[in-house]
């Protein structure tokens, strides 16, 4: 049975193959995940906002998309996997509650994903595949055998990127 | 500061727990009123869990669940949000609409079950408010009905702001045989936890 390690909100996990790393209900966060097709080293990041820079309590590095992104590249590195070799893919951002006003609190799915996005570029990782935004939560399963991304919803169907 | 939920013995979380108490039992007080029921409340139970321990006590991350969400704005601002299990929510439409039996929440049990929130969370605010002084309201609102996970990630974020916790009040409403649990996230918006305690006279020192 291949090994399934479960990612909680801020959070972040590394595994090798045949590796599966999951992720249950994410809904305005976003779920990161990496891989280096060469080892078969995969992480996964649940972050919850976009910058630990706006925030003062900012002490925990997992919950931002900025030094937890930083965070799964140190430890997928530390266990074999090579940077420029990189691949991303990306799920989760969505906006569960729906309002005409353009309300900051209501945006804060979108955000992390443009967050997100800028980061990864900043990190020359080339996003690979995603699945972000809409009104509804996600589970993800992550495959560190192939890369490959599941997605399952409730009533959304069920996808693999 | 007092933008900071994590020491357990800090001001703002008593000040928190003692407004959910309140908010919850004038809550059951409208629901009682509105069902022209007898409505029976445990005393709610005020909890501050890490982020991943809050679904947990729900069933899980991907349990199914039934949230209304609302913007709270004036002196005051933030959101406060009521979370109900499927199973739970289905017996309040039944209760309301008087026995209307409902396997797939449709359009009309979607707008029972708004109108319920709409009630619950204004009474709600409205002790928060005489409790205060604080001049508040809320907006329309909003329903949601998904993964447990996904759902209380909007609180989580906006506590995530100032904490790695999570505050919720617990409130179960008791009717004949039927037991319907409810849970009420009430987030005030990063900057409005001042001016709450300042309402209420406290002083934070801490």
């Amino acid at each position: 049975m291949d090994k399934v390690i479960k990612v909680g909100m801020a959070d972040l996990k590394t595994t090798k193959s045949p590796g599966i790393l999951i992720t249950l209900g994410l809904g305005s966060c976003i779920g990161i995940c990496l891989y280096d097709p060469v080892t078969k080293v995969s992480g996964m990041a649940h972050i919850m906002l976009p910058s630990s820079k706006s925030i003062k309590n900012n002490k925990n590095i997992y919950k931002f998309a900025d030094t937890g992104i930083e965070k799964l590249i140190n430890e997928m590195v530390a266990i074999g996997a090579v940077k420029r070799r990189m691949i991303s893919k990306i799920a989760g951002g969505a906006q569960m509650f729906s309002f005409s006003s353009k309300n900051d609190i209501m945006k804060i799915g979108e955000r992390n994903a443009i967050a997100v996005k800028k980061i990864l570029k900043e990190f020359n990782i080339p996003i690979k595949a995603e699945d972000t935004g809409g009104n509804y939560g996600r589970t993800i399963e992550f495959h560190s055998l192939n890369g490959k991304l599941l997605v399952k919803t409730i009533g959304h169907g069920v996808r693999e990127i | 500061m007092s933008d900071n939920l994590d020491n357990m013995d800090s001001l703002v979380l008593d000040v928190l727990k003692e407004v959910g108490n309140i908010g919850a039992g004038n809550a059951t007080t409208a629901l009682a009123k509105m069902l022209n029921k007898k409505i029976d409340m445990n005393v709610p139970k005020v909890n501050v869990l890490d982020f991943n321990d809050v679904a947990d006590l729900i069933g899980g991350p991907e349990t199914l669940v039934c949230s209304i969400f609302f913007k709270i704005e004036g002196d005051l601002n933030g959101s406060i949000m009521f979370m109900l299990e499927i199973e739970s929510s289905k017996i309040l439409i039944n209760l309301l609409l008087n026995g209307y039996e409902t396997d797939k929440i449709d359009d009309f049990a979607k707008s029972a079950l708004n109108e319920i929130g709409n009630i619950l969370s204004g009474a709600y605010i409205s002790s928060l408010s005489g409790l205060t002084g604080l001049n508040m309201k809320i907006s329309v609102p909003s329903l949601a009905i998904d993964m447990a996970g996904a759902i209380l990630s909007v609180p989580a974020i906006e506590f995530g702001k100032v904490s790695d916790k999570i505050l919720i009040i617990e409130t179960e409403f008791l009717e004949g045989k039927d037991n319907v649990r409810g849970y009420f996230f009430l987030v005030p918006e990063y900057g409005s936890y001042d001016v709450l305690l300042k309402s209420l006279g406290v002083t934070d020192n801490g």
